[in-house]
């Protein structure tokens, strides 16, 4: 190491300092592809939106499709639970969002804001505490005390609208983006 | 040194005049070598002719062919034909793909069929044969093999394809036997193809008003096969010319850094 | 690890951490102030360049296996159309991993060829070079794993190929040979239990490797390191701290070494690749040329250019293990072949042999040369090629050693590289 005075010390270290960095920018960039190639798939992004067929779902009853991996309700309401729902204040809820993806986020969760049409609840079949499927309550097997859903795990309920009454759960079941493509068919996500 | 490197010479020289065969009628020509959009490391996809393609794999090739690894959505995917979703859409629901189980539990209909439902984005092209004996059952025997990987699946790539394309034209030479229920084409291997030829001038319409002989037909419908074994060479080509401008940089200020380092002990 | 240490921490977390673990002190020892001789040029750049090729096979392998399914029925469509079309830079990563399978061995065989020039494996190095070796063996069959793995048609023949050459020691047991090939197998044939397994095990070596090059440096730190002009280093004139003055020169080769790279990368990703091997195994055809990858190819020429099975596999696997005896073939006092006149001609005369059986290799097994309208077949060349690569470690190296005379040494590494610039 024969470094004789001490020449042009700044020049030396901004040469040093630009390779340093131009090489750590590099790095950067060559660590992208490795963190984004575990993001979905192009093949798991083209089945994010399906359409499913509801014309052979009776009155009161539930039927469930899978979309983007997880549970997907469709439960065709009796008027009767219809009118339960109805009557239930916002103000008795546990969470008073409506938690619609077509509506805003501070829409009220009111029954109304929970579907597009009263007889139709279309709804993430994910509990909002830690990621379960509720069991669907009939009346020959009510679950819970509020008629719509319970979740085994943990306890929580949910009511004719998917609107948490119990907890531990802190959230309303969510209500996926969807559409009616017709009076029998709707597109989800 | 001095004796070995023209002794290594020598010996590379022997190894690369490898013996020409003598007259052959059934070894293949050489094949034709055509310019390609995509040569290169500037070479993009040609948007137009990857559309046309696509539509003579779909009116011709597809009779026959599968092209199983490529799905709907590709179609629509940058560096692809850049068909719209809607318009990928509406090609995919052109198309019957197997039905999954119904509420009954049927795949078959009353009358023995099989039940099919509207392609979607996420479906893969569909096979014309449910199985390769159906296929070889319908073709004396013979497969026509999938298409997704065929420009990759061959030495010389495009021209390879293109050449046997285009090869049909060609007579056979004098005493050249063309076994039955084959086609003579010049450079397939053996020189007896099973596959009919597959393109005529005007086989196929272009809405775009491309003149629609053979020559035409064939490379487009190239090009198509050649994206479908490569989908993402548009993107590899664009980040490749990134990378070495990067490298290039790079390295320069490595050198600098590495003279001046060095400066004094040398 | 040579001579005392230099380390002085720091600070106080580093005193504290030195106290109880003095892995600063190692990293400060071994890349820090480490003293290289000074005249080592681009050659010696090739063992840092190697171990950034064990990291990328490592990391994109990892990768890789995060979508790769390894069943016969799916392994080839989880890479042709999940890797390759469906995960995002999934084309990328492939194409990075197999092109980097190519580029490890082509610098591999410059770092062996570099060590064989200049006379590394001699004394003080021999368990340096044994320990290369055996890289270069794991390696080897860390590749021929990974090759399997796609399941194209190169894939399951080369599989096939390479396994059954176990099947020649039924000519010393009977039956003994296609006991191993079935277990190897797990099966009659190579098919799902095989694959499983060779996706298992090439998971597993590099891991191996990666112990192995962990020993590799360890080995090369005790006596130091070799030198272009292989004399010792007589004292500290002699010699350079790793960093700045290597740590900058390894990476801007190692720049250079990436350029490389990434032009087959992005421009040309399938050169070293086979078509075959995008068609589908298929265990009822064979495709007409089996041909392992280039960096085999010498190999297998010596292997094909014997007639017997049993003595063609035992030439293959004695052109392996002959490397193991170079540092007690070598009779020469001098290490470096820019003072050895004839030993560098044969030196490079075994270049060209290398490079010539690795052509043959890629020939078909009955190819000829016309020689003037004469006809020389192919064989013949490896046959020839054979006989020189033993008699090159076995005759040549020995004999050399003893009646050749060497040129002067210089004094010093510092007075031949300072000399030099003195006069210049």
């Amino acid at each position: 190491m024969a470094t004789a005075t001490k020449p042009e010390p700044t020049r030396r270290d901004f040469l040093y300092l630009a390779t340093g960095a131009v090489g750590a920018v590099g790095a950067a960039f060559a660590a992208w592809p490795f963190i984004d190639q575990m993001n979905p798939t192009s093949a798991v992004l083209a089945l994010a939106s399906i359409e499913v067929d509801i014309s052979s779902i009776q009155l009161g009853q539930q039927v469930v499709f899978k979309w983007r991996g997880h549970p997907l309700f469709v439960r065709r309401r009796t008027p009767k639970e219809i009118a339960e729902a109805r009557a239930v204040p916002v103000s008795e809820l546990i969470d008073p969002v409506a938690r619609n993806a077509n509506l805003p986020d501070s829409a009220p969760a009111t029954d109304a804001n929970r579907e597009f049409k009263p007889e139709w609840l279309v709804l993430v079949g994910v509990c909002t505490h830690l990621g379960c499927t509720p069991t669907v309550s009939t009346p020959q097997s009510p679950q819970g005390d509020y008629g719509g859903w319970l979740c085994h795990c943990h306890g929580s309920q949910y009511d004719t609208a998917g609107r948490v009454r119990k907890g531990p759960a802190p959230q309303n079941l969510a209500v996926p983006p969807y559409s009616f493509t017709s009076d029998t068919k709707i597109k989800v996500g | 040194m001095k004796i070995a490197l023209p002794l290594a010479a020598v010996v590379l020289g022997i190894s690369l005049c490898a013996a020409a065969s003598a007259e052959d009628t059934s070894a293949p020509l050489p094949i034709k070598h055509m310019q390609w959009s995509f040569d290169g490391p500037f070479g993009t996809y040609d948007q137009a002719s990857l559309q046309r393609g696509f539509q003579i794999y779909k009116e011709v090739c597809s009779a026959c062919h599968s092209l199983n690894l490529v799905a709907f959505h590709d179609l629509a995917a940058p560096g692809g034909p850049g068909f719209t979703e809607a318009q990928a859409k509406a090609i995919a629901a052109g198309y019957k793909i197997p039905a999954e189980p119904n509420e009954q539990g049927e795949i078959f209909d009353a009358k023995g069929n099989r039940l099919t439902r509207p392609g979607i984005l996420a479906d893969h092209f569909p096979p014309p044969f449910p199985n390769e004996q159906a296929a070889r059952l319908a073709f004396g025997g013979a497969l026509p093999p999938d298409l997704s990987l065929i420009v990759k699946a061959r030495a010389g790539g495009p021209n390879y394809v293109y050449s046997i394309l285009t090869g049909f034209a060609q007579r056979p030479p004098k005493g050249f036997k063309v076994l039955d229920g084959k086609f003579y084409n010049p450079y397939f291997p053996g020189r007896n193809i099973s596959m009919p030829p597959p393109l005529m001038d005007g086989t196929v319409t272009f809405s775009d008003g491309t003149p629609n002989n053979v020559a035409q037909e064939a490379h487009d419908v190239v090009t198509f096969l050649s994206w479908a074994s490569e989908p993402n060479l548009d993107q590899r080509h664009r980040m490749g010319l990134e990378v070495m401008a990067f490298l290039v940089l790079l390295s320069g200020l490595l050198f600098l850094s590495y003279r001046k380092i060095w400066k004094d002990e040398h | 690890m040579a001579g005392h240490s230099t380390y002085v921490p720091a600070s106080g977390f580093e005193r504290w951490l030195d106290s109880r673990l003095p892995i600063m002190r190692l990293m400060h020892d071994t890349m820090t102030t480490f003293p290289t001789p000074r005249n080592l040029n681009i050659w010696y750049t090739f063992g840092g360049i190697l171990t950034f090729c064990l990291a990328v096979q490592i990391v994109t392998g990892i990768v890789l296996a995060m979508h790769y399914v390894p069943s016969a029925d799916l392994a080839f469509n989880s890479v042709e159309g999940r890797i390759m079309r469906e995960v995002n830079y999934g084309w990328l990563i492939r194409y990075i991993h197999a092109n980097g399978a190519s580029m490890f061995f082509f610098a591999v065989y410059i770092h062996m060829f570099r060590g064989l020039y200049y006379g590394s494996y001699k004394a003080p190095r021999e368990v340096l070079w044994l320990l290369g070796v055996l890289i270069y063996v794991l390696m080897m069959a860390t590749a021929f794993f990974g090759y399997v793995l796609p399941w194209g048609q190169m894939s399951f023949w080369g599989a096939t190929v390479i396994t059954s050459l176990f099947s020649a020691l039924d000519q010393v047991i009977p039956h003994l040979g296609s006991a191993i090939t079935t277990w190897l197998w797990g099966d009659f044939a190579v098919g799902d239990a095989t694959l499983n397994r060779f996706f298992s095990l090439h998971y597993l070596l590099p891991f191996v490797i990666a112990g192995v090059v962990g020993l590799h440096i360890w080995a090369l730190h005790v006596p130091g390191n070799n030198n272009p002009l292989g004399i010792d280093v007589k004292g500290p004139q002699d010699t350079l701290p790793f960093h700045p003055y290597y740590t900058v020169k390894d990476a801007f080769y190692l720049s250079l070494f990436i350029m490389l790279f990434a032009a087959f990368v992005f421009f040309a990703p399938d050169f070293f690749g086979n078509p075959d091997n995008a068609i589908q195994a298929n265990p009822l055809v064979t495709p007409p040329d089996i041909v392992p990858e280039w960096y085999l190819l010498p190999f297998y020429a010596m292997l094909r250019s014997i007639p017997q099975k049993l003595i063609g596999v035992l030439v293959l696997v004695g052109a392996l293990l002959t490397l193991a005896f170079i540092p007690w073939l070598d009779t020469s006092k001098v290490r470096s072949c820019r003072f050895r006149p004839l030993m560098k001609q044969c030196f490079w005369l075994l270049v060209a042999d290398c490079v010539m059986l690795g052509y043959v290799g890629s020939q078909s097994a009955d190819a000829a040369l016309s020689l003037g309208g004469m006809q020389l077949p192919l064989v013949w060349l490896a046959r020839l090629g054979t006989a020189y690569y033993y008699g090159f470690f076995w005759l040549i190296m020995p004999i050399v050693g003893l009646i050749e005379t060497p040129k002067a040494l210089p004094e010093s590494i510092a007075k031949a590289v300072l000399g030099a610039k003195a006069k210049a």
